[in-house]
């Protein structure tokens, strides 16, 4: 028997674990899971396990309904939650069809084929996001953390113990993170997750999510990836550091370059800004996504800074991709950084268009645009227009406009999950649009 | 690819060879000694020109490309019917690299070789995997070294034999300070704190705790932990690190130390001399 294999069987035997869930993604990133019993645990492993395919997002085939999902055994882990009487573990399946073949429309299967593509050129991409979400004291409304004190606790104590069991949940399971706070106060937070090659940082943002959402529940508050849960306050990003490396060498950094940038780093910056707009529905990908892009677009406020214009820059914080300057005898960390992403996206694909972006711009040797220097906030329409300054789309019906005419994320995704997610999207652009909204009753009710 | 038909050896089918073509003197003295064989560049060229009836085993010279030779000894025995015999032809500085290695080649000869040494050694491997049955061999020995040997062959050979022959004497728990591994099992431990790791992060620990002092770099820990045939890259290494750093714990997270510029290495941290080990982020 393969080591692998074995470590899991011995593992789940030795620590006595009760359930393995099996982990996988419908095509919008919700996680979906199945839990098998240690009794059918090699069974599993050896062939897969067989499941209903057509309750899931995306996967729904009226003829073949019936799905494997095939663990794979290197994400085997034990979860660390509490309240359990025995351990639990979980693997990340990859979901194949009856006749064994990959299910393309298996978000991780897509990502690891972009992968592969990029191995083929020689290339590991790695990704580091940076993970904005916001405490609520429950999913009803958005109200923060505030005032009143939960269990024992003051409001300070609250915060310092979410922060402290998330940490200490997210390292169990083997995901180093930064945590740093934000200066709204208690509601919004920010943490970092350390760069690592993209499938397995995929799967982490899914765990990550599960893991936040599970230890604020245990300490009775609410935590939500939406991306723009407050009007007048920042909206959450998920500002994704990206590096490709060739073996063990940057392939981004180049000493000799003003910027400390390679060919290949501008050509791939480039190649994320031209196609940018058409992978936007897939960054963000709800109706609420363009409400943190669209903050202030005709009325700048300083501080906002969700990135609008299709830009680069070094240390312009509005710009759409940004360059963080390498420290010195730190080349290896060059690495650049897409901001519009948010936290609520579907990471398997959001991670395969920015490597099919960046990778087109890579291989056709696009021309980097100047970099943008003055504050494009402060821009009027027509200096924009000037400088051949484009901007991403307002909306989701706009976003998935441009997407559909775009071959570049056709191929990525493959056609089975770019029918389904443009399907799916332009019917929740039906529904939001045959919405009467608060703000429309309060603007027209008394006065029309 | 470059094939020579069968003498009157005891084989009928051809011997795998690697590379593509082999050093002369090993096409020279496989035919000298009638053994059929293909010359082979990669796996894959391996999988598409195998015989019918199989491989009649493999000589492997990882001189020239050892990441190439390790490769293709790996993919054989990955496969669901495991290629054997496999002989390694290393040099003198290579015998380290045998080392965790074991699984992945049945015996090796020090290059440069004497034919004669190669053609005993082939015999002896045929008879041992049961590919030659003339009734008149009888079992007296498990292996041999030319004398006079070289220090570091002999103690690679006992090394080696004690391991295929199940007496490994390597014990099937490792302790370091708190630390506990055990290897028939899988499972890791802190004092009583059981540290929960997935696959790769078990091998990388255990493979730091048998080696505990030694530098290792990048490089190194990839091909010896992961295997040649991965891809991650050597960020792996780091990205893997810094996993088992923060299951290890705040307090134990220095048993795992960044060599600036060259890699990592395992164990307590007894000084701090310039240029010396140093904590990172």
């Amino acid at each position: 028997m393969e080591r692998p294999l074995d470590y899991v069987l011995r593992t789940v035997e030795e620590r006595g674990v009760r359930f393995v869930r099996l982990w996988f993604t419908d095509v919008l990133g919700k996680l979906k899971s199945f839990a098998i019993t240690p009794a059918e645990l090699e069974g599993a492993l050896d062939e897969g396990m067989t499941f209903d395919g057509s309750a899931i997002e995306g996967y729904t085939r009226v003829q073949e309904a019936d799905m494997l999902a095939k663990p794979d055994p290197g994400t085997f882990e034990i979860v660390p939650w509490r309240g359990e009487d025995a351990p639990v573990a979980r693997m990340f399946c990859d979901i194949h069809r009856l006749d064994g073949e990959p299910f393309e429309g298996d978000p991780r299967h897509v990502l690891k084929r972009n992968l592969e593509r990029a191995r083929e050129k020689g290339f590991t991409f790695y990704a580091g996001p940076e993970m904005e979400f916001f405490y609520f004291k429950s999913p009803r409304s958005p109200e923060p953390l505030d005032s009143a004190s939960y269990f024992d606790l003051t409001q300070m104590d609250m915060v310092s113990e979410l922060r402290k069991q998330t940490i200490l949940t997210l390292e169990a399971m083997g995901i180093p993170v930064e945590y740093s706070f934000h200066e709204l106060g208690p509601s919004q937070h920010e943490i970092d997750l350390r760069y690592s090659d993209a499938l397995s940082m995929a799967d982490n943002v899914m765990t990550f999510r599960l893991v936040l959402k599970e230890v604020a529940q245990e300490l009775g508050v609410y935590a939500t990836f939406m991306p723009k849960p407050l009007a007048h306050a920042f909206g959450s990003g998920m500002h994704t550091h990206i590096s490709l490396f060739e073996g063990d060498v940057n392939a981004f950094h180049d000493p000799g370059d003003e910027h400390g940038l390679s060919k290949v780093g501008k050509c791939f910056i480039a190649g994320l800004l031209r196609h940018a707009p058409e992978i936007t529905a897939v960054t963000n990908q709800w109706v609420n996504s363009y409400k943190r892009l669209a903050i202030n677009r005709e009325a700048p406020i300083v501080g906002y800074e969700a990135p609008v214009y299709v830009c680069w820059a070094r240390n312009n914080r509005s710009a759409l991709v940004r360059v963080p300057l390498a420290k010195k005898g730190k080349e290896s960390s060059t690495r650049i950084e897409y901001r519009s992403p948010d936290p609520a996206c579907n990471p398997y694909l959001a991670f395969s268009l920015m490597l099919a972006a960046g990778l087109k711009g890579v291989d056709e040797g696009y021309e980097i645009p100047p970099e943008a220097t003055n504050n494009i906030f402060e821009m009027t329409p027509e200096e924009r227009a000037a400088e051949g300054i484009d901007s991403l789309p307002r909306s989701l019906a706009e976003a998935v406009d441009v997407m559909e005419d775009s071959e570049l994320v056709a191929e990525a995704l493959g056609e089975h999950v770019f029918e389904h997610f443009i399907r799916n999207k332009r019917s929740e652009w039906a529904e939001y649009r045959a919405q009467v909204t608060p703000w429309e009753l309060d603007r027209y009710l008394g006065s029309l | 690819m470059t094939t020579r038909p069968g003498g009157a050896g005891i084989l009928a089918e051809p011997l795998l060879v690697f590379p593509d073509p082999p050093p002369a003197l090993l096409a020279q003295t496989l035919d000298l000694a009638g053994y059929p064989w293909k010359a082979v560049t990669n796996a894959s060229v391996a999988a598409q020109t195998e015989p019918s009836d199989g491989w009649g085993g493999a000589v492997v010279c990882a001189e020239d490309d050892p990441e190439g030779a390790f490769g293709i000894c790996r993919a054989m025995r990955k496969r669901d019917a495991p290629l054997e015999p496999i002989l390694l032809l290393v040099s003198g500085a290579q015998l380290g690299d045998l080392e965790m290695r074991e699984d992945v080649f049945d015996d090796f000869c020090l290059s440069p070789f004497h034919p004669r040494e190669l053609e005993a050694r082939l015999r002896h491997l045929h008879w041992r995997t049961g590919h030659d049955t003339r009734p008149e061999v009888v079992d007296v020995f498990d292996d041999f070294c030319l004398s006079p040997f070289h220090p570091r062959e002999l103690e690679a050979r006992l090394r080696h034999l004690h391991w295929r022959t199940g007496h490994d004497t390597r014990p099937e728990v490792v302790e370091y300070g708190d630390l506990v591994l055990n290897l028939e099992t899988y499972q890791a431990g802190m004092g009583h704190r059981p540290l929960d790791l997935t696959y790769m992060e078990y091998e990388l620990l255990r493979f730091f705790a048998t080696h505990p002092g030694k530098v290792f770099t990048r490089e190194q820990l990839l091909s010896r932990v992961w295997g040649y045939e991965y891809y991650g890259g050597a960020r792996t290494v780091d990205v893997h690190v810094r996993r088992l750093r923060a299951k290890l714990g705040e307090e134990h997270a220095g048993l795992i130390q960044t060599v600036r510029s060259v890699g990592y290495r395992f164990g307590q941290v007894r000084s701090l001399p310039g240029g010396g080990p140093a904590p990172d982020s």
